[in-house]
């Protein structure tokens, strides 16, 4: 748009309007954010009675902090995160790598009988009721990290971005190694895969986000705490309204009052909340640009 | 690269047909491959193809402890008493209306945050915003929940604004009315941002020099806006679309589901929240499963014809 100018009245009054939308565009992505980071640095009282928006800190302190940091659910959230993270997406990457490979071959008869196959799950599906009973009464996985694992540790779509990557790799590599004997196992994984680098860096990021911010399947098949992922111990905290789960424990802060315990319920959730999204905020601006290579490769399969 | 002439003439013919011998010869020079899709048809065959067989559930009175195949057989039972029911309008127009507020209001303004940031002279602030407004995508349900009901509780931010209009400063989570509106609102909140990449996409496509052309042909800056820049992104607004109504009832149960109370289902209960609510809370696994069905039906056929339609008008389609 550079090379067009444009020099009317009219034209300068949008510019400028536009300019001060997306500053409020900035503002409202912000503000809910900036609320929960000074709320959970301030005095616990000070944000129990607050009304309205919170906009700065009130006496600085970590107290909240604390209080969380001591919270074993929260750790124990975050390691079974790692491990649900890290099994589905190993599972899933490995999964999606062979069968694209296998499908993006121009010469392997079943390649289009089965991508249907997988395509059509995209667009019907049995729904979660009938997929429940197979996880719990046929493969017996009800209170199993196996439920978390296996039924959702592949996804059709990114099946179909890496096929679509690997087709567009040139022919002529894969010939001239056939030829120098290489089978196709050491093409895939020595030269397929190196290749297409960044549609891997994109998918994987995908598998990662999804799977960290998943909570539905663990709350339908889960019932011990201690394999509990993050977010669905967040659910308790920040969501389930009952109170017995969600009662803060102050004996760290040198206090035994009950009262201070309903004190702190509110900052908990505030300081919660940092302490669970800040690898996300930590590693955004770093690989933002891959998810949107991911829907630009997306959008041009279509 | 020694002998690829050579190697190319005697390239056989690629199979193309299941004819006996082309599958024998496939499985000989193809047999890694096999194995290499094996696991991931597995995994389709199981999670998929094997739930999806299990939607007889529906015409069934499903109990856990007889099985699939010793559970009584009820014929179209489970689909009447859901009809019958005053579940069954409920649901279903809260669906529609959540869908039509999505289709109506967020697709609309998602095209418009994209044409606006393309209209954007500065590139780094154009960065600086596409950046923060992604942000939000990656923040998750729970905690977007968390934040929803902390604002929209009784000394909540959002609450302290209405009620300095209204007067009325009760939990607006905790009335029907204000259902909807929480619920595209924080939507918008949520995936503007990111939902406009792929019209940032489309748009950086365009030909710069259609613009420099119309501009020396006197069209100002709304007709370029209107003889260049949308027909140049109206291929990708169009599969937008068909994907969306194609979805048209099967809103998302995350947000519902993690939001809503009994106080608010009038408006708030859609089509999947019940059928979670049915089938995984009370154990009302054939009912629960005919309502499943009946929308993975209606929406498989939702998306057929959004296709065809678009590919008869447009040209342009999904498949």
């Amino acid at each position: 748009m550079a090379m067009v100018r444009n020099r009317s009245v009219g034209s300068k009054i949008f510019n400028g309007v536009n300019v001060v939308f997306f500053a409020l565009v900035i503002v409202v992505c912000i503000l809910p954010v900036w609320h929960v980071i000074c709320a959970s640095f301030s005095d616990a009282g000070w944000v129990m009675n607050q009304t309205g928006l919170i906009w700065r800190i009130k006496d600085f302190n970590i107290n909240g902090y604390l209080l969380v940091f001591h919270d074993n659910r929260i750790w124990t959230g975050y390691l079974n995160t790692l491990l649900y993270v890290f099994g589905t997406t190993a599972l899933g990457m490995f999964l999606t790598v062979m069968a694209a490979y296998a499908l993006s071959r121009k010469d392997f008869l079943w390649a289009s009988p089965i991508m249907f196959l997988i395509s059509f799950t995209m667009l019907f599906s049995g729904g979660i009721v009938p997929l429940y009973i197979l996880v719990t009464q046929d493969l017996h996985m009800f209170d199993s990290r196996w439920a978390l694992i296996l039924p959702h540790c592949m996804s059709a779509f990114y099946l179909i971005l890496v096929r679509t990557a690997m087709q567009n790799v040139p022919e002529s590599l894969e010939e001239s190694a056939m030829l120098d004997g290489a089978g196709r196992f050491t093409i895939l994984f020595q030269i397929m895969l190196p290749l297409i680098k960044a549609t891997l860096a994109t998918v994987i990021l995908y598998y990662i986000i999804g799977n960290w911010n998943s909570w539905f399947s663990a709350m339908i098949y889960l019932r011990s705490k201690d394999k509990f992922p993050l977010q669905l111990v967040l659910k308790e905290i920040l969501v389930t309204t009952s109170n017995s789960n969600t009662n803060v424990d102050i004996s760290v802060l040198g206090s035994g009052d009950s009262a201070d315990a309903i004190l702190y319920k509110q900052l908990v959730k505030y300081c919660t909340i940092i302490v669970s999204t800040v690898p996300m905020f930590i590693f955004y601006p770093f690989v933002q640009k891959y998810f949107e290579s991911g829907v630009m490769i997306g959008a041009i399969k279509g | 690269m020694r002998s690829s002439t050579s190697a190319l003439e005697a390239k056989p013919r690629r199979p193309r047909k299941f004819t006996w011998s082309n599958i024998k010869k496939d499985l000989v020079k193809n047999w890694p491959l096999f194995i290499m899709v094996l696991p991931a048809v597995a995994f389709y065959i199981i999670f998929h193809y094997i739930p999806m067989g299990g939607l007889l559930m529906a015409f069934e009175n499903f109990k856990p402890k007889l099985g699939f195949f010793n559970s009584p057989f009820v014929g179209m039972k489970n689909f009447a008493d859901f009809f019958g029911s005053a579940f069954a309008g409920r649901t279903i127009r809260n669906t529609l209306i959540l869908s039509l507020l999505q289709i109506g209001i967020e697709f609309p303004l998602t095209i418009l945050f994209a044409l606006l940031l393309n209209e954007l002279r500065s590139k780094r602030y154009r960065k600086t915003i596409q950046t923060v407004s992604y942000m939000p995508y990656f923040i998750s349900m729970v905690v977007v929940a968390g934040i929803i009901i902390d604002f929209c509780s009784t000394e909540g931010a959002v609450t302290a604004i209405v009620g300095a209009v209204t007067g009325n400063y009760d939990n607006l989570l905790g009335n029907p009315d204000n259902w909807r509106t929480i619920y595209v609102v924080s939507d918008l909140w949520k995936n503007l941002g990111f939902d406009s990449i792929i019209y940032v996409a489309a748009l950086a496509g365009i030909d710069q020099t259609l613009y420099e052309a119309a501009e020396i042909d006197g069209a100002n800056r709304l007709q370029r806006i209107m003889r260049v820049t949308i027909p140049g992104i109206i291929d990708t607004i169009m599969i937008m679309l068909i994907l969306r109504i194609g979805q048209m009832l099967s809103v998302g149960y995350e947000k519902t589901i993690l939001l809503y109370n009994p106080q608010v289902y009038e408006t708030a209960d859609i089509l999947s929240s019940f059928v979670y609510r049915k089938g995984l809370q009370e154990a009302n696994y054939g009912y629960s499963t005919a309502v499943s069905l009946f929308n993975s039906v209606v929406n498989f056929f939702l998306l057929i014809f959004a296709n065809a339609f678009s590919k008869k008008y447009t040209e342009s389609g999904l498949f």
